[in-house]
């Protein structure tokens, strides 16, 4: 491109793989827009996914003399979910960028699924020049009014002297307390305009204090009440992840031999091989760990912020329970549940102070047999008939049993998700990759791409549906022009499956959109995207097809035709009580 | 049907609890559930004088469907820092989880609830019919307020005082010819020597 040609670097360009070197002498910052990407650089920033467009350009055209790698993606909401899953794996908030207007409004639902989930991300949208600001200008649109709601705190950049400042607060922020995403919005003028201020190391704002040890008298009394607990158990929550405190909570629980249940963003937290681990609690959880929180008489509480698909019905949650609720935001005590003990603060800090003031595992040897045998009569089962068509279940456990122990699994949302969360086994944080609170149909495809980019040397699969795949399918072409090694499982019931058993089950089969009359082949669909296709139809061959489609160097896809009328069980209804969980349709009937 | 059917005892063989929560997520006894009653509170916030932070609390109170009364916001001592004094109705727990909400948004520098002691004033114009003036002026003064403005057609009358006392007046000058009225939500400050922060000017003497 013509470009180039208005870069008079008085230098020569060093070649792309040697960009390294360029990165020791500091550049100055001279427009906005530079400031804005020396403060990313700054803040450690090696990685972007985004779009191009009009109001983004100077950005971008500053993006061109930075070591910052950026991933262009097909759509802006592939951008967000890249950047989000990106910013899940590593740990540090994922960028993703955009232009005004309809580029902003694209990243929206990506931002919402960051919001809801407390993933570190931040957001650089273009806008409009601040003349036109106000005016309804070809591509404006409100964006810091629009994710207000859905960010920790957004910017409206408007004033050069302060861009670079804007965006590394709005990069600590994402990144402290409980994570989540922020928003620079940036006008076109602003990014263009001169300015000499140099970035600032990336700070919180002074009003910003997030909570670290909580309180000692508090720590003493929850202690207390654990320690003379009957049936005890831990919920252990995404903020466990998130605060880094894995492996503090498990020392934790097996140093007091207190059960432990996690909840979905949760999944990882604590390994599931362990004896002490009765799986994942709410509308589709095990049995055990329903039965255990339904009737443990102290519940520990950590990082999770108690969701509705997590209790059901609020008046049969735990209702034996008192609740010591261990949380970074003050907001989320007593917000679903009542906390008796409420101990703000960081999650590893305050096990270490929990610990420091226990004595010994409560007396509870009858409690931990009962949920031992919960565990033994509620298997998570399913059918194996020998024949066709396939168990999704059974793909899903033979791809857990050929993977690398430590595979990262992202999924989209519905039926094959949740078979996801029940027949892979997770044993590390960071490897269930999944839009948890938003139900983020389509989050399959590109969350993949940023979770690969972001743990490069781990192996990624994705479990997707048919119907969540036809919605960002358009992100494949970025995973096979980076060459990404992603191995993307489509579970293809040729129907939004979970709408399709709800229908079955509370709208007497009345099945209004939720099937496909016809789809796309998949496997043919990745070929001409550049992608290794799989059909996979039959028992005998899914060894073989996962392994080849595991060998192939870069990404392949597997469609795997299932059994169009497999439900997931157990299932509590919404709102319903999670003692109750049903294990068939009838039982479900009966509810 | 070959969808899934687990193994396991039924619901109805399983171990039960015995308590119960009520809607706000508290334990209660199952034999006689207290119910929050709503009452009035009246919330004074510290934030950053900066654009957008109206919107972004008006946007909190309204998508966490908390029962907003009024809000006034105005200029502190310090050109940085707003004051905005909000009145909520709410049961026990929607208070605390107004304040913790508020508290959480990042241009907010402090929230506390004031005491129901607290010194509450609300202003109110009251436009009416130009006829009778002097009248007019009598019961404004009754109400230790003023005319402010006059004309041949209409008398304007400033009131301040409690939301009861400006009920109360606006209630008497309906024996007028009531053309408009404006009123504004609760400005309030706790009594005695107490102040909120020290980002609000002489605030420890």
């Amino acid at each position: 491109m013509s470009e180039r040609a208005f870069h008079q670097d008085p230098e020569p360009e060093p070649p792309a793989d040697d960009k390294e070197e360029a990165s020791d002498d500091a550049r100055e910052v001279t427009t906005g827009a530079e400031a804005a990407i020396i403060a990313l650089e700054e803040a450690g920033v090696d990685m972007a996914f985004g779009v191009q467009g009009g109001a983004i350009m100077p950005v971008y055209d500053a993006l061109y003399d930075s070591d910052i790698d950026h991933i262009t993606m097909a759509h802006e909401q592939g951008a967000a979910h890249a950047a989000d899953a990106y910013g899940i794996v590593s740990g540090d908030p994922g960028v993703a960028m955009a232009t005004s207007g309809p580029g902003a409004t694209n990243l929206v639902t990506g931002i919402a699924d960051a919001s809801m989930d407390s993933d570190p991300m931040i957001a650089l949208t273009g806008q409009v020049a601040t003349d036109f600001v106000g005016n309804d200008a070809f591509q404006e649109v409100d964006t810091v009014g629009i994710t207000q709601p859905i960010t920790k705190q957004n910017y409206f950049a408007g004033d050069p002297d302060t861009l670079g400042a804007d965006v590394s607060e709005a990069f600590a922020l994402a990144d402290a307390g409980r994570q989540g995403p922020t928003l620079v919005d940036l006008p076109k003028d602003a990014s263009k305009a001169e300015t000499d201020v140099q970035p600032v190391s990336p700070e919180t704002p002074d009003t910003y204090h997030p909570p670290e040890t909580a309180d000692e008298v508090v720590v003493q009394a929850a202690a207390e009440a654990l320690q003379d607990a009957d049936r005890p158990a831990i919920l252990s929550g995404g903020g466990v992840i998130k605060g880094e405190a894995s492996d503090e909570l498990r020392a934790f629980a097996r140093k007091y031999d207190i059960p432990v249940i996690t909840t979905m963003p949760g999944l990882g937290s604590f390994p599931e091989t362990d004896d002490l681990s009765l799986g994942m609690a709410g509308m589709h959880g095990t049995g055990a760990a329903n039965l255990a929180i339904t009737n443990c008489d102290v519940l520990v509480g950590v990082g999770t912020r108690f969701d509705d698909r997590l209790t059901g019905g609020v008046d049969t949650f735990a209702p034996d329970a008192e609740v010591i609720h261990v949380e970074i935001d003050p907001a989320e005590i007593n917000k679903n549940i009542y906390a008796d003990y409420p101990l703000l603060g960081d999650a590893e800090r305050v096990l270490e102070q929990l610990d420091d003031e226990l004595t010994d595992a409560p007396e509870a040897d009858e409690w931990r047999e009962q949920c031992q045998t919960w565990t033994e009569e509620y298997p998570l089962d399913y059918e194996t008939p020998d024949d066709e068509p396939l168990k999704p279940q059974y793909v899903v456990e033979r791809f857990a049993e050929l993977a690398d122990d430590d595979a990262i699994v992202t999924t989209g949302v519905g039926q094959h998700q949740m078979w996801a969360c029940q027949f892979w086994t997770y044993t590390e944080p960071r490897t269930w990759v999944s839009s948890n609170g938003l139900g983020t149909m389509g989050y399959g495809v590109p969350s993949a791409i940023g979770a690969k980019l972001g743990a490069p040397d781990r192996e990624v699969v994705t479990f997707d549906g048919d119907g969540s795949f036809l919605m960002t399918m358009q992100e494949l072409s970025v995973a096979v022009r980076e060459d990404l090694d992603i191995t993307y499982v489509i579970l293809n019931n040729e129907a939004i499956g979970m709408v399709r058993q709800w229908q079955d089950g509370f709208y007497e089969g009345r099945r209004m959109a939720s099937e496909y009359p016809w789809i796309p082949e998949f496997d043919l669909l990745a070929e001409s995207f550049g992608a290794r296709g799989f059909r996979l139809e039959e028992y005998d061959e899914v060894d073989d097809v996962i392994r080849q489609a595991r060998e192939y160097d870069g990404p392949a896809v597997i469609d795997a035709i299932i059994d169009p009328g497999e439900n997931v069980y157990p299932m509590v209804p919404s709102g319903g009580d999670n003692g109750l969980f049903a294990l068939s349709e009838e039982q479900l009937d009966n509810l | 049907m070959s969808s899934g059917e687990l193994p396991g005892p039924a619901p109805e063989e399983r171990m039960r609890p015995e308590g119960r929560r009520n809607t706000q997520g508290i334990r209660i006894d199952p034999e006689a559930e207290a119910t929050h009653q709503p009452r009035m509170a009246v919330l004074s916030a510290l934030v950053k004088h900066e654009p957008g932070v109206l919107a972004e609390v008006s946007g909190l109170f309204s998508r966490r469907q908390f029962n907003i009364e009024s809000l006034t916001v105005g200029p502190t001592t310090d050109d940085g820092v707003a004051r905005m004094t909000i009145v909520i109705e709410e049961p026990e727990p929607g208070v605390q989880q107004a304040k913790k909400q508020l508290r959480k948004l990042i241009p907010v520098i402090e929230v506390e609830e004031l005491e129901s002691a607290a010194m509450r004033r609300e202003l109110a114009l009251i436009k009416v019919a130009g006829d009778k003036p002097d009248d007019v002026q009598a019961v404004a003064e009754m109400y230790g307020g003023d005319a402010v403005d006059a004309s041949t057609d209409a008398v304007t009358v400033e009131i301040t005082g409690s939301k009861q006392k400006i009920d109360a007046a606006i209630e008497a000058f309906e024996q007028f010819d009531v053309l408009e009225i404006v009123r504004t939500g609760a400005a309030a400050l706790e009594r005695g020597s107490k102040t909120m922060g020290a980002t609000t000017m002489e605030s420890d003497n």
